[in-house]
C-alpha cells in the first residue's frame, strides 16, 4: 500500500478501516544468501540498499527483540554533516543527501526537519576552531556559516548571551543540519526492505556464527540453524558480543549515553543548539517536548541507563546556557549502549573471516550515519569491496596507525572519546 | 555508583577517572601485535569486568570488579598490589 494525502483523508472517512500490517512477520528460513544481525537503523538500511541497488533480497535481517528497539529508537535525532576529517568528512556529507531524498524514494514520512544546527562558541580559540570546521565542510559542499553574537542572537534570543563565565561570543550555522523522527527511520527502511521480498524475522537471537575453513557458513539463533553465505555483523552496542561468536576481539568498548525530554512544551526552540562550554545539545521534538543530551558517563556499561553526575551536569549546562528551561519539568531519562572506538569513527569492513563483515564504533553519532551506513554496506557485501564513500572506515587502522580519524584531536585511545 | 577505595572508603563517582579494562602491559617494547590489542581491543564484557580507576584524592589507582549491566560494584583493590 502505498502512502499518500489522499490516502489518509480515505482512510480518514472511512474509519481508519483500510490499513494493513507494514510488514510481514516471517519465520526464518534454512538458508539465505545474506543474513544480517541486528535489526536497528544501520542493519534496516543496510537490507534496504542490498535490496535496491544491488537486486539482492535472498535476504533476512534477524533480530532479538523487536525492530528500532535499540538505539534507533532511543536517540536523540540530530542529524548534521558537519564532521571535519577525511574520511569522517565525505562519509556524512553523503549521508545528509541521502537524507534528503529518503521520504520521497521510501514513500514514508521520516520527518525529516533541516531546521538548522547552531554550535555556539565562548572563546576566541573556540571561534578559530569552528571557523577551521566550517571551511572543511564547505570545502566538502556543504553548508556553514559563522555567526556573530548578534547573529546568533537573532536565531536564539532566549539564550543567557551575558553569563559571567561563559558569554557566547557566536555560532557555526549549519542550515541544513536538524532532526528526524528515530521510529519512523526504523520502520521506513523496514517497510521498504520488506516490500522488495528481504525477510525481517524478529525475537531472533544470534547465538554463534558458524565458520569453516576460514569462512563463514551460517548462524545459530535461538530459532534454530539458518545457513548463509554471507553474514555482516550490524549489532551496534553489542558488536563485542556477536563478534566473539566468530572468536574476534574487537577494539570497542560499549559505553552508557543518557538523554532526557520533558514535557510537551508550546514551539519554543527551533533550531538544534549546543553548549559549546558543557556538554549540552538540545531541539524540540515535533510533540513538543525538549530533547536533549550530553556526554558519556564515561565508563564501560551495558546498564542502558546512566549515572546522577552526567545528569547533574546536563541540567547544569542546560541552565547556565538557557535558564528559561528551569520552568520545564524533566519527564524520563534513559540511556543507550554505545559502541566507542578508540578514535571515535567507526567501522565498516570485512573481517578476517571469508564471507563475514562488520559495521560497529558508530559512538554516539550513529543515527544520522543510518543511510549512509546501509549504502556502504551493502556495497561492501555484494562487491567484496567498499564504497568510496566509506573506504577509510578500516578495521585495522588502529593496528597500523594509518588513517586514524580522531575528530576530537584527543588521541586514539579508548577512555577518551 | 560509588567505589570503595581501600584507603578512603566508600566514595561518589565523581572521585574517580576511569581508565579502561585493566589489562597486562606486554613484556615486549617493540610494537606488535601484543600492543595493538593491550591499546584497542576489548573483551568488552556484558557482565563481570575488572577496569583500572583512579582514586583522584588520595592518587591510588585501583582494580575495581564490577558488573557492566547491573553497576553492581564488587571490590576494588590497589592496582600497585595486583589488584581485586
Ligand atoms: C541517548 C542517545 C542519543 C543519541 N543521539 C544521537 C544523535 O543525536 N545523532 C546521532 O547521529 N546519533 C545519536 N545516537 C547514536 C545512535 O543512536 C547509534 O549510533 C545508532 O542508532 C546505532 O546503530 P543502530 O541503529 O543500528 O543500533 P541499534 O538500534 O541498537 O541496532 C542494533 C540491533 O542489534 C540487535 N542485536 C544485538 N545483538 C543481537 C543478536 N545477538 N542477535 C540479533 N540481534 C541482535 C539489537 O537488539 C538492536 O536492535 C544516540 C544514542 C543514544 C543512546
Ligand atoms: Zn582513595
Amino acid at each position: 500500500m502505498a502512502y499518500s494525502g489522499w490516502r489518509i483523508i480515505r482512510e480518514a472517512l472511512t474509519g481508519n478501516t483500510g490499513w494493513a500490517p507494514v510488514w510481514r512477520d516471517p519465520d526464518p528460513k534454512p538458508a539465505y544468501d545474506i543474513v544480517i544481525i541486528g535489526g536497528g537503523g544501520h542493519g534496516l538500511a543496510t537490507a534496504y540498499y542490498l535490496a535496491r541497488e544491488h537486486g539482492l533480497t535472498n535476504v533476512a535481517v534477524l533480530e532479538k527483540g523487536y525492530l528500532g528497539g535499540g538505539n534507533v529508537g532511543r536517540n536523540t535525532t540530530i542529524v548534521r554533516a558537519n564532521y571535519f576529517l577525511p574520511g569522517n568528512s565525505e562519509f556524512y556529507s553523503h549521508s545528509l543527501k541521502l537524507w534528503e531524498g529518503l521520504e520521497r524514494e521510501l514513500n514514508y514520512n521520516v520527518m525529516h526537519s533541516q531546521r538548522g544546527l547552531i554550535n555556539l562558541f565562548h572563546s576566541d580559540g573556540q571561534r578559530d576552531a569552528f571557523v577551521r570546521r566550517g571551511n572543511a565542510m564547505i570545502n566538502q559542499g556543504d553548508d556553514a556559516i559563522l555567526l556573530d553574537r548578534e547573529g546568533v542572537r537573532r536565531h536564539l534570543p532566549y539564550l543567557a548571551f551575558d553569563n559571567a563565565r561563559f558569554p557566547i561570543h557566536g555560532g557555526l550555522y549549519h542550515p541544513r543540519g536538524g532532526t528526524a523522527r528515530h521510529d519512523a527511520v526504523a520502520w521506513g527502511y523496514a517497510r521498504a526492505a520488506d516490500r522488495r521480498g528481504v525477510d525481517l524475522v524478529q525475537n531472533c537471537e544470534v547465538t554463534g556464527i558458524d565458520v569453516e575453513g576460514g569462512r563463514v557458513t551460517g548462524v545459530q539463533t535461538t530459532r534454530g540453524a539458518i545457513r548463509a553465505k554471507k553474514v555482516a555483523i550490524v549489532a551496534a552496542g553489542r558488536s563485542s558480543q556477536v563478534a566473539a561468536m566468530a572468536g574476534l576481539r574487537l577494539p570497542v568498548e560499549s559505553h552508557v549515553l543518557q538523554a532526557f525530554v520533558t514535557e510537551g512544551l508550546k514551539p519554543v526552540i527551533d533550531h538544534v543548539v549546543s553548549f559549546g562550554m558543557g556538554h549540552f545539545y538540545i531541539s524540540q521534538s515535533d510533540k513538543g517536548g525538549l530533547v536533549f543530551g550530553g556526554d558519556l558517563d564515561f565508563y564501560a556499561s551495558y546498564a542502558a541507563r546512566g549515572n546522577l553526575p552526567m545528569v547533574e551536569h546536563v541540567m547544569e549546562a542546560a541552565m547556565t546556557l538557557m535558564p528559561a528551561i528551569g520552568k520545564a519539568k524533566v519527564l524520563r531519562s534513559w540511556g543507550g549502549i554505545m559502541d566507542m572506538t578508540p578514535d571515535g569513527s567507526p567501522i565498516i569492513d570485512k573481517t578476517g573471516i571469508e564471507g563475514l563483515y562488520l559495521d560497529c564504533g558508530w559512538c554516539y553519532g550513529g543515527f544520522k550515519a543510518v543511510p549512509a551506513s546501509g549504502f556502504a554496506l551493502a556495497h561492501l557485501v555484494a562487491q567484496d569491496r567498499p564504497h568510496e564513500s566509506a573506504a577509510a572506515f578500516r578495521l585495522d587502522r588502529f593496528r597500523t596507525g594509518r588513517g586514524l580519524m580522531d575528530e576530537e584531536g584527543t588521541g586514539a585511545q579508548h577512555n577518551l572519546h | 555508583m560509588r567505589l570503595p577505595c581501600p584507603h578512603c572508603g566508600v566514595r561518589d563517582r565523581r572521585e574517580f577517572t576511569y581508565q579502561g579494562a585493566a589489562l597486562a602491559r606486554p613484556d615486549s617494547p617493540d610494537w606488535g601485535e601484543a600492543w595493538d590489542d593491550y591499546l584497542h581491543n576489548r573483551d568488552n564484557p556484558a557482565g563481570e569486568t575488572r577496569d583500572l580507576w583512579y582514586h583522584d584524592p588520595c592518587g591510588t589507582w585501583l582494580v575495581v570488579t564490577r558488573d557492566t549491566v547491573s553497576h553492581a560494584v564488587h571490590g576494588a583493590a590497589p592496582a600497585a598490589e595486583g589488584g581485586a
